[in-house]
């Protein structure tokens, strides 16, 4: 049998892939790069997550986001107003990439997941699951919500003065789905997961 | 606890005849193209390259791209707030310079991080490793390797400003308070983040590496 090789990313040293002990991580020889890691139970945490996330998403879109109260008058913002408005303001492009990275994007990349993840821990195979798990390892670096989160953040502390912010359902929903897309990117374990595809035939 | 795993007598994959897939990691030994002309990971099916392709010539003209779209970025406004029928205009330095004056310090300093320090340092690293590979150069090799990973990681907080833009044009609409647009700023802005992440996603570290393999030989 041909032994289980890996390059480095970072500088292209060859490695041989050797069972690691529970919870540590292997790194280049040369330039400390993290070549693969020991994740327990990766699939199932994985998909837990990417579950939570996707039940966050459709709470956060149905419920009130922000309420901005003022002089008696209340006015209600959802998830993607904010969207909304910047294309009423003729910055259709801007209003797309701010729904794609704090919406669309991390969606997609949970639905990716769930899609890959879930029929490999019942054992069995759907069509194009190779493509979706590239696009889900893909997407990560697109999916901003946490950046949003904190510009949520700034932008209440600059409003704080001047009006009453009342936060929504929505608001705590967000709050959850940033934790779980963070909890993803922990559990999720490239080199077993591509390992579990390549021995579902 | 990193640990460290036997190297195949410390050769590279590619003095090995090897490729790795970008996408899955998965060590090839490259057959003949398919018919679209490019050869696939069996495992995958991303496209499979020794080294980025045109690295250099794409991340220099993204990094270009990026200097140029910074000016427009900062010098026009981000928000134009309308107050009883007087407009005040923000760029993104008044906004550091607003939260400075209001005594939040702390939010002053996040926001010139990501709005200011972020993009001109990753700009400026890009610049450097660039340079540091058309010149060959074995110089700090693992540091500079340190260095490329910290921009891929960092340059998605620079979306901070674009966000808070957003949120404050969805809060703060024809009340009794004020109206506040989006400036042609903020275009700009998400430009050069949009362009600088991508640059940095181009941008090969091997080739970095690559000077002291074409020294052995």
């Amino acid at each position: 049998m041909k032994q289980s090789l890996i390059a480095c990313h970072t500088c292209d040293l060859l490695h041989r892939v050797i069972p690691l002990p529970e919870k540590s991580t292997a790194r280049c020889i040369r330039c400390g790069t993290l070549l693969y890691s020991h994740t327990p139970r990766s699939i199932e945490r994985t998909l837990a997550s990417a579950l939570t996330g996707l039940v966050m998403i459709i709470i956060a879109n149905v419920y009130p986001f922000l309420s901005l109260q003022s002089q008696g008058t209340i006015l209600e913002t959802n998830l993607i107003t904010g969207a909304v408005i910047l294309s009423e303001q003729s910055m259709a492009g801007l209003a797309l990439l701010v729904l794609l990275t704090s919406m669309l994007l991390p969606c997609t990349l949970l639905a990716a997941l769930v899609y890959v993840l879930w029929p490999l821990k019942c054992g069995y195979c759907l069509p194009a699951r190779r493509r979706m798990f590239r696009l889900a390892l893909a997407l990560r670096p697109w999916s901003m919500t946490e950046v949003f989160l904190l510009g949520i953040l700034v932008s209440v502390i600059k409003l704080a003065k001047l009006a009453t912010i009342i936060p929504g359902a929505a608001l705590f929903a967000f709050l959850v789905l940033v934790f779980a897309l963070a909890a993803v990117n922990t559990f999720v374990n490239p080199h077993t997961i591509w390992e579990k595809i390549d021995r579902c035939q | 606890m990193p640990m460290t795993t036997s190297t195949e007598r410390q050769r590279t994959a590619a003095h090995a005849g090897l490729l790795s897939c970008h996408s899955c990691s998965m060590v090839i030994r490259p057959r003949l193209p398919q018919d679209d002309g490019a050869v696939r990971c069996p495992r995958c099916g991303a496209r499979l390259h020794l080294r980025k392709p045109h690295s250099i010539h794409r991340t220099w003209a993204l990094v270009i791209a990026a200097i140029i779209f910074y000016f427009p970025a900062n010098l026009l406004p981000i928000t134009v707030t309308t107050y009883l029928g007087s407009a005040q205009r923000d760029t993104i330095v008044s906004g550091v310079l607003y939260f400075m004056h209001s005594g939040s310090w702390g939010i002053a300093l996040i926001i010139f991080v990501a709005s200011i320090v972020v993009p001109i340092a990753k700009l400026a690293i890009l610049c450097g490793l660039l340079l540091s590979v058309q010149r060959q150069s074995h110089w700090r090799l693992k540091e500079r390797s340190q260095l490329y990973r910290i921009i891929e990681i960092v340059g998605r907080w620079s979306m901070l400003d674009v966000f808070v833009v957003t949120v404050m044009v969805a809060l703060v609409r024809l009340g009794y308070l004020s109206t506040i647009e989006a400036g042609p700023g903020v275009i700009y802005f998400a430009a050069v983040v949009v362009i600088t992440m991508i640059a940095a996603m181009t941008f090969d570290p091997r080739l970095m590496w690559d000077a002291l393999e074409a020294d052995d030989e």
